[in-house]
């Protein structure tokens, strides 16, 4: 099943925190994509999908937002 | 679309040349890590991790932390973002980190901290013992045993010093189950070593405001770029940051704060023209669009007949007072030495109005305006 998940106007590192809260209430192979205005969080979730063996699909930029899609992995 | 991040789901492996069975538990201890991103909880995760102990990283997010926020407002695009040092720290020990959010529980640290402030709003040893405190709640609720920080006797002169250390432990809930590898021969065998999860002589000695042990045992442990903040963590230990709180404390009927206070106290140039209204102007462009997100809750300026930054407002305001605010605004804009500024003003609610005003000249804003 297909996710959003709106983390636009908040600071790094909430984008993050915002990510890790939900995915928390996800399933294995559930995608999760991301939409946020801090650029950080373009290096930032990638990097915390990274330490908890997510797999990060896509990041990109568009239009001064950044999205990331996470496919979610067992634990 | 530009793609920019190629997908890296493996992990680095720790280096576990120690590695080992723990006695006792039937399985590998389990220890939770507090990360700041700096290189003393780095290097006191890899101490015990190469002990064959399974370490994940925990790191609180408090509201005046440094990592993060301002880096999303003041970048310019064209340059790589700058990392969080946590997330990185982390990726280098091969461990997960867990970013818990503590910006509201944190607000009575702030608030009413039992052992005082240090040189500024920082509660440091208040802080400490809340922290470890939340790591030995998590501790608990995850099923793992013992928790490492990288404190250093004598490194701190508040919160990292030999009395305190009981104390942090003691106030915190932790006991005898938090453990400071980097220090752990200058104080009191803790369970985790009198249970054998860990080898005592295998941690470290370190005391003192010296760096060079811990630059040695990175050299050890094969980390050749690690952080070192010169003005730690915490905003609270900013004095100017602190002097923008304690204004906003002393001008409200309470000390309570959002989230978004602290953030905007972090953001643009702060003048305080009268007593019942502030004025936030942006400093350049990426912090005028950060503070257009605000639009809709603040009275907000932007300057029409030149290019100039936008301002927001904050405090109850008549027409005196918005016309006081436009030339202050107007100062900052590239018609500063013009006779007429136009400047927009809108109230949140309210259509825009036009007020056209002379700028106020460099000499005609008092030194204690700006905060």
């Amino acid at each position: 099943m297909h996710h959003e998940l709106d983390a636009r106007r908040l600071l790094c590192p909430m984008p993050v925190i915002r990510t890790q809260q939900r995915i928390a209430a996800l399933h294995r192979g559930d995608t999760l994509t991301v939409a946020a205005t801090d650029p950080g969080a373009l290096s930032d979730i990638p990097a915390w999908c990274r330490v908890h063996g997510h797999e990060v699909c896509e990041a990109w930029r568009e239009a001064g937002e950044v999205y990331v899609r996470i496919r979610v992995a067992g634990d | 679309m530009t793609a920019v991040t190629q997908p890296n789901p493996s992990a680095p492996s720790p280096a576990t040349p120690n590695a080992r069975v723990a006695t006792g538990l039937g399985r590998a201890p389990r220890a939770v890590a507090l990360i700041s991103g700096g290189l003393d909880s780095m290097l006191a995760a890899r101490t015990v991790q190469r002990q064959g102990v399974h370490v994940e990283g925990i790191n609180f997010f408090t509201g005046f932390c440094v990592e993060g926020h301002t880096q999303g407002i003041r970048q310019r695009e064209d340059l790589p973002p700058k990392r969080n040092n946590a997330l990185w720290v982390a990726e280098q020990l091969g461990i997960r980190l867990h970013i818990v959010d503590v910006v509201e529980a944190y607000r009575d640290v702030v608030l009413n901290p039992r052992h005082g402030y240090g040189s500024h709003l920082n509660p440091c040893l208040d802080c400490k013992v809340f922290m470890v405190g939340r790591a030995h709640r998590w501790m608990l609720e995850h099923g793992f045993d013992f928790i490492v920080t990288g404190e250093v006797i004598g490194q701190r002169p508040k919160s990292q010093r030999k009395a305190t250390m009981p104390l942090i432990a003691d106030e915190s809930g932790a006991g005898e189950r938090l453990l400071r590898p980097l220090s752990a021969h200058n104080l009191e065998p803790t369970l985790p070593e009198r249970e054998g999860w860990v080898v005592r002589e295998a941690l470290h000695g370190f005391t003192g405001r010296s760096r060079k042990p811990q630059i040695a045992l990175a050299a050890e442990f094969g980390f050749s770029d690690f952080a070192q903040p010169a003005g730690g963590c915490c905003f609270l230990t900013d004095p100017n940051y602190s002097r923008k709180l304690r204004d906003l404390w002393g001008h409200r009927q309470n000390r309570r704060y959002e989230l978004d206070d602290l953030i905007l106290l972090k953001v643009g140039r702060h003048l305080r023209p009268r007593p019942h209204f502030k004025v936030i102007v942006a400093r350049e462009a990426g912090e005028s669009r950060f503070l257009e997100g605000y639009r809709s809750e603040f009275t907000h300026l932007r300057i029409l007949s030149h290019s100039g930054p936008l301002a927001l407002i904050e405090g109850e305001v008549d027409d005196d007072d918005l016309r006081l605010a436009a030339a202050v605004v107007a100062r900052f804009g590239q018609g500063r030495e013009a006779d007429e500024a136009v400047l927009e003003v809108r109230r949140p609610g309210d259509e825009p109005r036009t007020l056209r005003v002379r700028p106020l000249r460099p000499e005609e804003i008092p030194l204690d305006w700006y905060l």
